[in-house]
């Protein structure tokens, strides 16, 4: 007799798993089902510690493991179908399992002369993890973020039952599942609006900034006018060069604006990893002066002003990509990621928390600075019109969780937020008062889910 | 949960009112730890009153004392069950208790020696055990066992003593390694002589350290991950030393 389909489900392998910073490994029964009919036999769960969903492990922090218990990697669940559409819509709606990755479905769709609504700065991300996170990406400030490119999602809830939400079927549980990491139930497929684009090309203007004020007032002054904007800043710059950035906006490219590099080929995409991280890595390769050298290296680099430069889509969107397993050169340590978003008008918090960080000599390699439009319902999301900054640090650096334990205190008192999929340190006692609708979110969730199946060690430590 | 930077919300402390784990434990607390649990044999004393008011002071806002005999070996997997059933996960465990005692005594009284060696190594395996049986269970947390300096060479003056923290230092390394992949670490700390109730009185070694200064070492050093910390850190160079000297030579150095 052939063996049962699922029987791999039922064989709990202990293993431990780490998030994208790998600092805090904890144990837990993996598995890994392999069709979207295994996938929905996880559920209804006896384990004692309850289950959670998990991508390609992105998050940086702990947000998709949970320790003890049955964590369900659903990356070999990835089909999608790109459906019909009318041949002047501007989207075209694609329905995909949660562990599609955004990497893959972009492999289809380009080509199509379609994208996908939102990419974060890796296109290793899988489709649940998009939505449990409601990710944003450099066009937030005209797209909002994930979720708001939804029709609907498939949700397998805690008791085995499947339920199809969207934002007017089930509104509560669509947006708390919308950002809510994993915890209102295991998303199975979700159907996105996927944009047209005119060709796989970006026309990119960048500018250098000499310092924080005048990156500020560029973004103000003129990001509305471009689909995508983003600014790498040299958080190492101290002094009048203090928030030196240079600054990236584009668009997508008609055809006829990228015919000098694709020729015929409009939708050329290609995409891959160029190189891949050594295995062994010295313990503090990346210090203070390696990484001061690169961040001025690259800030001379970049060309004060340029228009209309024609450049690829994993270039503009993916660079890091380009480098397999670069989250290892950060040595046995590891790192983490701290991304808040603070509202307009306390301009005079980021300048502070910048000057804090350059002060400190905290070794980072450039940092990311945005500015969002407005948030969306769901209570959880992390975006909110304002500035966000998010930057890498070893966790070797001295006094690093006093410094973070300060800032974070800033961003709470300036009415922001600290970004949960990137969180790996923040205190518990800050989550209610940076998510004030934490208690609305609570609420579905201790409705769809009150014996709390869906765990984490994102939810344990925060106490979600 | 224990973050990235190695800052722990939930302790439990075995040997709860040792100078070294409460200061290691006030450290933890200033980090963010809000649950500590103090296992001692009077979970009544007015010295554990004392240490769970300090806790709570700093801003640990569950402080709680549990009985626990290490000489009880028996009782260990109850009395640990019924904590972490009680309080929930336990990010770290400290085990801290033991006995010095003194080795002429010893001499004339081997069964007191024995009593020594059944707290501080019997009772250290039996509850690390029940302890390490809980840690798998919940695919965290960490266990931290205080051996001492005085294991990695037995000296004539307090072989009893030494060779009770080899034995348990040999374990705990021992129980780490089986305990890879289960989301659990042993962590072992050797400090040299401390100022403490348990050296009151003594003519401290060199190196001697007060106990908060023991205590810094041991955060920096949980903190980067270490899986042995010496306190204070010098220590590692100076036993690396020892360790290989000649032992007529070393019989002349410990003899001091
Ligand atoms: C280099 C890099 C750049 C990044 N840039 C950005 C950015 O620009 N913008 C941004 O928003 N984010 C960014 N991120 C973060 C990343 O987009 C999010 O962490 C995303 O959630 C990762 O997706 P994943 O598939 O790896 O999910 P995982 O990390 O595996 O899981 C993340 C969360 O999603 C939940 N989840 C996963 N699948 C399901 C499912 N099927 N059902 C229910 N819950 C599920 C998990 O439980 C967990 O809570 C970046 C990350 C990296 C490493
Ligand atoms: N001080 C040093 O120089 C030094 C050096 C190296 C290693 N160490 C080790 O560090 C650890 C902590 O020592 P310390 O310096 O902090 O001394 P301490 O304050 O005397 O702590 C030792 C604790 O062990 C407890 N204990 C003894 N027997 C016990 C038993 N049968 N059951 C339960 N608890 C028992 C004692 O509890 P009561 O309060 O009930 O007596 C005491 O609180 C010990 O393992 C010690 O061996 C100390």
């Amino acid at each position: 007799m052939p063996p049962e389909p699922g029987a791999k489900l039922l064989v709990p392998a202990t293993t431990e798993l780490m998030g994208w910073g790998r600092t805090a490994p904890t144990a837990s029964d993996l598995r890994r089902p392999t069709s979207a009919v295994e996938l929905q036999r996880a559920l209804p769960t006896t384990s004692p510690r309850g289950l959670l969903a998990r991508g390609l492990g992105r998050s940086y922090g702990d947000a998709a493991q949970n320790s003890g218990g049955t964590v369900i990697e659903t990356t070999d669940v990835d089909a999608f179908t790109i459906h019909d559409s009318e041949p002047g819509s501007s989207t075209v709606l694609v329905t995909a399992e949660a562990g599609a990755s955004i990497d893959r479905m972009l492999h289809a769709l380009v080509p199509q002369g379609l994208f996908v609504p939102v990419t974060p700065g890796t296109r290793y991300v899988t489709v649940g993890g998009a939505i449990a996170a409601d990710i944003h990406g450099k066009n937030h400030h005209h797209k909002g973020s994930w979720c708001q490119h939804l029709e609907s999602l498939r949700l397998q809830l805690a008791d085995g039952s499947v339920v199809d939400v969207g934002p007017e079927r089930d509104p509560d549980l669509f947006w708390a599942t919308a950002g809510g990491m994993g915890l209102t139930g295991v998303i199975l497929e979700a159907t996105i609006r996927c944009p047209r684009i005119g060709s796989s090309r970006l026309l990119v203007d960048t500018d250098r900034a000499p310092d924080l004020d005048s990156v500020l007032e560029l973004m103000s002054s003129g990001d509305h006018a471009y689909d995508y904007s983003v600014a790498w800043i040299d958080l190492m710059a101290t002094g009048k060069s203090m928030g030196r950035s240079v600054l990236t906006r584009g668009r997508f490219a008609t055809a006829e604006e990228a015919a000098p590099k694709t020729g015929r080929d409009t939708f050329a995409y290609k995409a891959g990893v160029i190189a891949n991280t050594p295995p062994f890595i010295p313990p503090g390769l990346l210090n203070k002066l390696s990484i001061r050298a690169f961040n001025e290296l690259w800030f001379r680099k970049a060309p004060a002003e340029r228009r209309d430069e024609l450049q690829t889509i994993p270039t503009f969107f993916h660079p890091l990509d380009m480098v397999g397993g670069w989250n290892r050169i950060y040595g046995p340590g590891g790192f983490l990621q701290w991304q808040f978003v603070i509202p307009f008008g306390t301009e005079a918090t980021l300048t502070r928390i910048i000057g804090e960080l350059s002060k400190a000599g905290c070794t980072s390699f450039l940092a990311v600075l945005k500015s969002f439009g407005e948030g969306n319902p769901a209570p959880l999301s992390f975006p909110a019109a304002g500035w966000t900054l998010a930057l890498d640090i070893p966790t070797g650096v001295p006094g690093l969780g006093p410094l973070l334990d300060h800032l974070d205190d800033l961003v709470a008192e300036a009415g922001g937020r600290i970004y949960l999929a990137k969180d790996s340190r923040m205190r518990a006692e800050l989550v209610g008062t940076m998510y004030p609708r934490l208690d609305d979110w609570r609420a579905v969730r201790d409705r769809v889910d009150p014996n709390r199946v869906f765990r984490s060690d994102l939810a344990r430590r925060l106490g979600l | 949960m224990r973050d990235a930077l190695g800052a722990v919300q939930s302790v439990l402390v075995l040997g709860g009112n040792s100078e070294i784990a409460i200061a290691i434990t006030e450290r933890l607390v200033d980090l963010r730890c809000r649950t500590v649990v103090l296992a001692v044999r009077d979970p009544l004393s007015p010295v554990t009153a004392t240490a769970a008011d300090a806790l709570r002071a700093r801003g640990a806002t569950t402080v709680e004392a549990v009985g626990f005999d290490a000489l009880a070996s028996e009782s260990h997997s109850g009395v640990i069950d019924e904590t972490f059933a009680r309080f929930g996960d336990f990010d770290l465990v400290i085990s801290a208790f033991g006995v010095l005692g003194d080795q002429e005594m010893f001499n004339n009284d081997p069964a007191a020696a024995a009593i020594a060696a059944s707290t501080n190594f019997v009772g250290a395996v039996s509850s690390s055990l029940a302890v390490a049986t809980r840690l798998r269970a919940q695919g965290h947390g960490v266990l931290m066992v205080i051996t001492s300096v005085a294991g990695v060479r037995a000296r004539a003056d307090n072989f009893v003593y030494g060779s009770t923290k080899a034995g348990l230092d040999a374990f705990a390394q021992g129980l780490g390694d089986s305990l890879v992949g289960s989301g659990a670490r042993v962590v072992v700390v050797r400090p040299g002589f401390v100022h403490t109730r348990m050296t009151e009185g003594m003519k401290p070694a060199p190196f001697a350290a007060t106990s908060d200064k023991i205590a810094d070492a041991v955060i920096a050093g949980f903190g980067k991950g270490r899986e042995i910390i010496w306190a204070p850190p010098i220590l590692a160079l100076v036993f690396g030393l020892l360790r290989h000297l000649p032992r007529s030579l070393w019989r002349k150095v410990s003899a001091r």
